[in-house]
């Protein structure tokens, strides 16, 4: 395997597993607006609390690590979705500061001000996050200089908006999937509920989305059904799904968050087989489409990258093993992080 | 205003913004680490425990702030700056992906566990957490001082196919301005946090509140404090001053008001810069004293910015401006906290009233400090974005309607303004209610 590849595969990896970590805790804040009483919006905050600023990082370090491998496609795709970015910033603000304000005043007001905040900072980046993805699915007006051009209200077409609803859909079926782990009683029975809903609601969402693509772009099928690898995909893929609710009922909730994170993971590996070599497919020409290739930085940076990243990465994997371990089990309503709870 | 103008302003807006809550947090978490330390297994510990819980209350939110104001920070050199991502990706980009894969993952890691975890694991991975996030903060600010260094100072790269490539990461890393200006910006931020402890405590110690943990505080403080402001000036700023003038004479001359070339310049303690022949109205000056200061010797000559060409000679007002006025504040500094520490030996810091309400005043200047000598480095590089590489105006992103940037920068301008004053609102808060 060549060094491009190699970073194909782990930039894939890096978005894949933001998908998994931040899908929840983004799924958990939509979830947040149908609760019912102060309780449970505690066990929803507590059980995101000490994790959420963690898995937020995959983004970040994701988005420099895409600086350092693929330059050309940071620039050319980070201007070219201005708005689309500029809007997914505010939510992630928005987002950031509804968790951890919220507690610091025990007034009503304050606290419904910010939990409609955290409810629609998760909703809205999960949104832009799909819009993002359907557009880069139909592909991007890139020239020949490697620049996008064309108008950025085309960014907000009916396509890439019906995937944005596909993601907040799929990312509320993972967030219910993960509070069955934290939640209790009552709001557990609810949350069993809400996993049915979003569970229907993607079952019928899902394979309209992929229907269409088709339609749209059929190439891209040509390189999926090509590879050998698209069978175990397309096995774990309807295999996650049709297990899920099976083991919801079962009462198996650890069971049913690894078949929904395979879910997330064997989607991206869809995408990932689709699009390979390109990473941005240009509408105006395919020659002009930034790939693993044209679009990299050179062989140097490529090798400093990897052994930076290959060193590192165990010792993430292990920190956020033992930090997950340490919060394992349901949630309580009072937890030390958010100790102002007290007063009330 | 066209677009290289509105993408400056914004990051001008967006990373001044940012590095507030940054240098606060990466004080204070090393204040936690000390107090937490102190209270660590100790019988007499409890008072050191209840100044930590309080100061982990105050970190969280700034430390939340300060991460999300940084997310803009990561995506914004795509959005706004496509020229130079796409020009410098393969050696810039290696450094803020290895501050977020080496450093950021750590701190916010083991930010959760501290918060959290206060009572699910053990004494020792606790306090381990709080130094995690501590050195976790500290290295991230040394990958994206690297970055900005070898903007200022470029180094193991060459230009090939019209892009960066890649020679020697050992030679980017460590490139002619890293270290001075690391310790410079991490003494920054160690002084910021001291200075904000400093202001609580006396806040605290004025109104008869809390007062053994206040006088606990002020007594590890107000001597660190000292300390790190007589070493932010000799030897870090000295020698920070000395790279400078080696490294990028011209935004040295333009600091310094050093308008022809000469040996015995003079050291300028008040001046406006102007269009005369000497480039100053109404200064003052020392003889000789900037080359002595400078490079220790009288002899030594000082390039004047008449020795440039017009087109690469930075703005002369502002670095000039700012960059006295940080110098100034310094020297505040040590006089503040020199004189606190007299009064503490002689016994009198505790119940000296005016004092104590000057030190909660002085306790955001280093704040301001900061941000002047960032305005003055940053606005002191241009007209280039890699110095004598590329310059600011083919860096930004020219696709992009002028208008789209206007409409983010003030979108930007107002959400901080409300987290800005949310912010100052909870701190507050969370002093008054800590009784």
């Amino acid at each position: 395997m060549d060094l491009n590849t190699l970073w194909y595969l782990l930039i894939g990896l890096v978005i894949t597993v933001y998908a998994i970590l931040d899908g929840y805790d983004l799924g958990v804040g939509l979830l947040h607006l149908s609760t019912r009483d102060e309780g449970e919006r505690r066990v929803n905050l507590n059980s995101i609390g000490p994790l959420w600023d963690g898995n937020e990082v995959w983004l970040i370090a994701g988005g420099g690590t895409l600086f350092a491998v693929f330059p050309v496609v940071y620039s050319a795709l980070l201007s070219a979705f201005y708005i689309l970015f500029s809007l997914l910033l505010i939510s992630l603000i928005f987002r950031a500061i509804s968790i951890e304000f919220r507690n610091k005043s025990a007034s009503h007001g304050w606290q419904r001000l910010w939990d409609i905040c955290f409810g629609f900072g998760s909703i809205s980046a999960s949104l832009f996050f799909g819009i993002m993805l359907g557009n880069i699915l139909l592909g991007l007006p890139v020239n020949e200089e490697q620049i996008i051009t064309g108008q950025p209200v085309s960014l907000f077409n009916l396509y890439a908006i019906f995937t944005g609803l596909i993601t907040v859909t799929l990312f509320t079926l993972h967030g219910a999937v993960y509070m069955t782990l934290k939640a209790d009683e009552v709001y557990l029975h609810r949350i069993k509920r809400y996993v049915l809903i979003a569970w229907f609601a993607f079952i019928i969402l899902y394979p309209a989305g992929v229907a269409v693509t088709f339609y749209k772009s059929p190439i891209m099928f040509h390189a999926l059904l090509s590879s050998p690898l698209s069978i175990p995909l397309g096995i774990i893929n309807i295999g996650s799904i049709i297990y899920i609710p099976y083991a919801i009922k079962a009462g198996r909730h650890g069971r049913a968050f690894t078949a929904s994170s395979l879910l997330i993971a064997s989607i991206m590996g869809f995408i990932g087989l689709s699009l390979f070599p390109a990473i941005v497919p240009s509408s105006i020409n395919p020659l002009y489409s930034l790939t693993a290739y044209n679009a990299s930085a050179g062989p140097y940076t490529l090798k400093v990258m990897q052994t930076i990243f290959l060193t590192v990465l165990p010792f993430i994997i292990g920190y956020t093993v033992f930090i997950n371990m340490v919060f394992k089990g349901k949630a309580g309503i009072h937890e030390e992080g958010y100790s102002d709870a007290e007063k009330l | 205003m066209d677009v290289v103008t509105l993408s400056r302003l914004q990051f001008f807006l967006t990373i001044s913004f940012h590095f507030i809550f940054v240098s606060i947090s990466i004080g204070l978490s090393w204040w936690l680490v000390v107090f937490e330390l102190s209270g660590w297994k100790k019988k007499d510990g409890e008072v050191y425990v209840q100044i930590a819980k309080f100061f982990s209350k105050i970190f969280a939110i700034t430390f939340i702030t300060g991460t999300a104001t940084g997310i803009v920070m990561e995506f914004q050199i795509g959005m706004n700056w496509a020229g130079y991502s796409k020009f410098s990706g393969d050696v810039f980009g290696p450094l803020l992906a290895a501050e977020g894969l080496i450093a950021f993952f750590m701190e916010s890691s083991f930010l959760g566990l501290y918060l959290f975890g206060r009572n699910k694991v053990s004494r020792s991975i606790h306090l381990l957490s709080i130094f995690m996030v501590s050195a976790g903060s500290t290295i991230s600010a040394f990958w994206i001082l690297t970055a900005n260094s070898w903007q200022q100072t470029p180094a193991g790269f060459v230009i090939n196919n019209g892009r960066v490539e890649l020679t020697n990461f050992m030679d980017v890393i460590f490139n002619p301005s890293t270290f001075q200006r690391f310790f410079h910006t991490i003494d920054a931020t160690l002084i910021t946090g001291t200075f904000f402890a400093t202001g609580i405590a006396s806040y605290l110690l004025k109104n008869d509140r809390r007062v053994d943990e206040a006088k606990t505080i002020l007594r590890f403080t107000i001597i660190t404090g000292l300390i790190l402001c007589v070493l932010q000036v000799m030897p870090i700023g000295h020698e920070h001053a000395k790279q400078v003038a080696l490294t990028q004479p011209e935004k040295f001359a333009v600091l310094e008001a050093v308008q022809e070339t000469q040996s015995h310049a003079p050291f300028v303690l008040f001046g406006i810069p102007s269009d005369t022949p000497s480039g100053l109205k109404m200064s003052v000056k020392i003889p000789s004293l900037l080359s002595i200061i400078t490079f220790g010797d009288a002899e030594a000559t000082i390039k004047g910015i008449n020795d440039f060409p017009s087109d690469e000679v930075p703005p002369r007002l502002i670095p000039f401006i700012t960059f006295r006025t940080m110098v100034v504040l310094g020297m505040y500094f040590i006089l503040i906290t020199g004189y606190g520490v007299i009064q503490l030996f002689r016994g009198k810091l505790f119940n000296g009233k005016g004092f104590l309400r000057l030190l909660v005043w002085s306790a955001p200047l280093p704040i301001i400090a900061s941000q002047l000598g960032w305005i003055a480095a940053e606005v002191g590089r241009h007209p280039w974005i890699i110095y004598r590489v590329m310059k600011t105006a083919e860096g930004a992103t020219l696709t992009l309607p002028a208008v789209n940037v206007l409409t983010t920068l003030i979108m930007f301008a107002i959400l901080y303004s409300f987290i800005g004053g949310l912010y100052v609102y909870l701190i507050k808060r969370e002093i008054n209610q800590w009784t």
